[in-house]
């Protein structure tokens, strides 16, 4: 039994369901990529698998219990989220953003102890950002920022980690740095990684399992090769793509595509 | 690695010498004004029961006029701190976001219908049209999807405040209690008495106790509601309460001085270049340099054209305008 799943998850409102009668199971200690055209509903599901969304009908069960009605500090004890392209109040350090993960562990005026410094200074460690401790959050480059949102999550001490479109707006080679980390802190700390991505050969590179979604509905959900065929593509994003394999990878891979016609 | 070294500078000497800059602010404010008093007067009438015509005056008109200065300073500067967290909007303030304009519409639509209606009652009613006015705005910024951009929020509290002071000046003139009205509402700290005081300060109080003891969950907030989620913050809890502060403080402001804008506007950001995001510091901070300039406008009012008062909301204006300006200008830039 997976520690994470929904059940009948129902999201919207009234009428308009964005997420429909959706059961998934996220496997542990595995990266999870959710992939699906614009609107198909990767972000609202990311979100109400932390809680912030509130779902219709249906529920997601962390643990055994239902997320919402878990006390909300315990849950962020287990898991952190990091929405797409936070923006941090000016000013702001690094070493402080990073401190206020420690914030599901302190009560009242929230001094830090020597263990919470440890802790933030290891999540600094990990994620490469040490050296920009005392530097404003807002100075530092696209990748640089992600990276240290990432060790505010770390410092969280959370199993599982969702990230919305984490590698947008950066340039190739910062994408690849942040994804990188992430596959660390999965295959090293055995940390269950649960990401909203846009770009497809990214998804079969990192992710152990891909949810392909459309209209609120699961096509297929899998591992690379079950998941990027050219058939499942056609279904998700409709268009017409030719599957290859990534040589030094060896994982499948979109080579090109078409936007299917006649329809 | 300037964040370093300004860092280093603890807080609390920051505090101190701001408390200093206040009390020093103080001692100018009660020595200066159309009776020239001395040092030794303002000391006796402190501490001493002496009676005779100067310490009588500094007594029972300065010394709550400038109590008032105070609190109300310290009451805007917090609220408009609380609300720039809480909104992530680098304009917000409650002369801004309507809470003063829905104050003083209930403030008019009181004094007509209940004519009998005492201080408290009036005060009450303050608290009530500040909600008001601010969940007006709000409504009105939320209605289009995406709606709560800082522009749209000062455009709908405009129109929102345009609207309700021509409530209040509407009720003012058909019920020909205008003079009145604009006396309570324009007239600044001028004929603030110690009875006022004692039904105002222990709102003001609750307020700036609710603000300081959410101070760190402000902070959590003040970063992205999504974040503030993730940590395991009841947003929705946290947010109900400090808009319950926030309308405590704008209101009694608005009961004890009237119309006020921009001192909630301005303090929070000068504050944050002294002390920086963490609103453990911003609010107690606000509060001490808020009514520090209080005072100082008070007592510009007062002496620049002695004997004629020169209304302080007018001199608040002229400070603040130029800073609205280069928030604007900066484009939420400089944002909290």
């Amino acid at each position: 039994m997976v520690r994470l799943y929904t059940k009948d998850l129902n999201i919207g409102y009234h009428e308009h369901l964005i997420v429909k009668n959706l059961n998934i199971e996220i496997p542990d200690q595995k990266i999870t990529a959710i992939i699906g055209p614009n609107g198909c509903g990767k972000s609202t599901l990311l979100k109400t698998l932390t809680r912030i969304i509130t779902p219709q009908s249906g529920t997601v069960v962390l643990d055994g219990k239902q997320i919402f009605n878990e006390n909300t500090k315990v849950l962020a004890r287990k898991m952190a989220i990091l929405p797409q392209t936070p923006e941090s109040p000016g000013g702001l350090t690094v070493g402080e953003l990073v401190s206020y993960g420690r914030f599901p562990y302190q009560k009242g005026f929230g001094h830090l102890t020597k263990k919470d410094y440890e802790v933030i200074d290891w999540a600094l460690e990990v994620t490469g950002t040490i050296q920009f401790k005392y530097r404003p959050v807002d100075s530092l480059s696209g990748g640089q920022r992600q990276r240290v949102w990432i060790a505010m999550a770390l410092a969280q001490e959370m199993d599982i980690i969702f990230l919305d479109e984490p590698t947008t707006y950066l340039d190739m080679a910062h994408q690849l740095e942040v994804l990188e980390l992430l596959q660390k802190l999965n295959v090293e700390q055995g940390r269950t990684i649960v990401m909203v991505l846009h770009d497809l050969n990214q998804a079969a590179r990192f992710a152990d399992y891909i949810i392909a979604l459309k209209d609120g509905k699961i096509v297929k959900a899998g591992n690379g090769e079950e998941v990027m065929t050219r058939d499942v593509l056609k279904q998700v994003f409709h268009i017409d793509a030719e599957i290859g394999r990534d040589p030094r990878t060896n994982k499948p891979i979109c080579l090109t595509y078409h936007l299917v016609k006649g329809e | 690695m300037t964040a370093k070294t300004e860092r280093s500078i603890p807080f609390i000497y920051k505090f101190i010498v701001a408390i200093l800059a206040l009390a020093g602010m103080f001692w100018i404010a009660m020595m200066l004004g159309a009776t020239n008093t001395t040092i030794k007067d303002v000391w006796l009438a402190l501490t001493s029961h002496v009676k005779n015509e100067r310490i009588l005056m500094i007594r029972e008109l300065r010394l709550p006029r400038e109590m008032a200065a105070i609190f109300v300073g310290a009451a805007l500067a917090t609220s408009g701190a609380m609300m720039q967290g809480i909104t992530r909007n680098p304009l917000a303030d409650p002369g801004l976001l309507g809470l003063t304009a829905g104050a003083n519409a209930a403030l008019a639509v009181t004094m007509a219908f209940i004519p009998s209606a005492n201080y408290l009652y009036i005060t009450i009613a303050c608290f009530i049209g500040a909600a008001v006015g601010s969940l007006l705005v709000f409504g009105i910024g939320a209605m289009k999807k995406g709606g709560f951009s800082p522009l749209r929020m000062v455009l709908a509290g405009s129109a929102v405040s345009t609207f309700l002071y021509a409530v209040a000046e509407g009720v003012g003139i058909y019920f020909k209690i205008s003079k009145d009205v604009s006396m309570w509402t324009a007239g600044g700290f001028i004929g603030t008495s110690w009875h006022q005081l004692q039904i105002i300060v222990p709102f003001i109080a609750i307020g700036m106790l609710i603000s300081l003891f959410l101070s760190r969950q402000l902070t959590i907030l003040s970063l992205n509601e999504e974040v503030a989620v993730g940590l395991g913050q009841k947003t929705m809890q946290i947010k109900a309460i400090l808009f319950l502060a926030i309308v405590l403080l704008a209101g009694a402001s608005v009961a004890l001085a009237g119309n006020m804008t921009f001192i909630g506007l301005m303090v929070p950001h000068i504050v944050r270049t002294m002390v920086g995001t963490d609103y453990r510091f911003i609010i107690p901070m606000s509060a001490v340099l808020g009514a520090t300039l209080m005072l100082l406008a008070d007592t510009l009012g007062r002496t620049i054209n002695a004997p004629y008062e020169t209304p302080v909301a007018a001199i608040v204006a002229i400070m603040g305008l130029p800073f609205f300006l280069f928030i604007v200008h900066k484009g939420g830039k400089v944002l909290s």
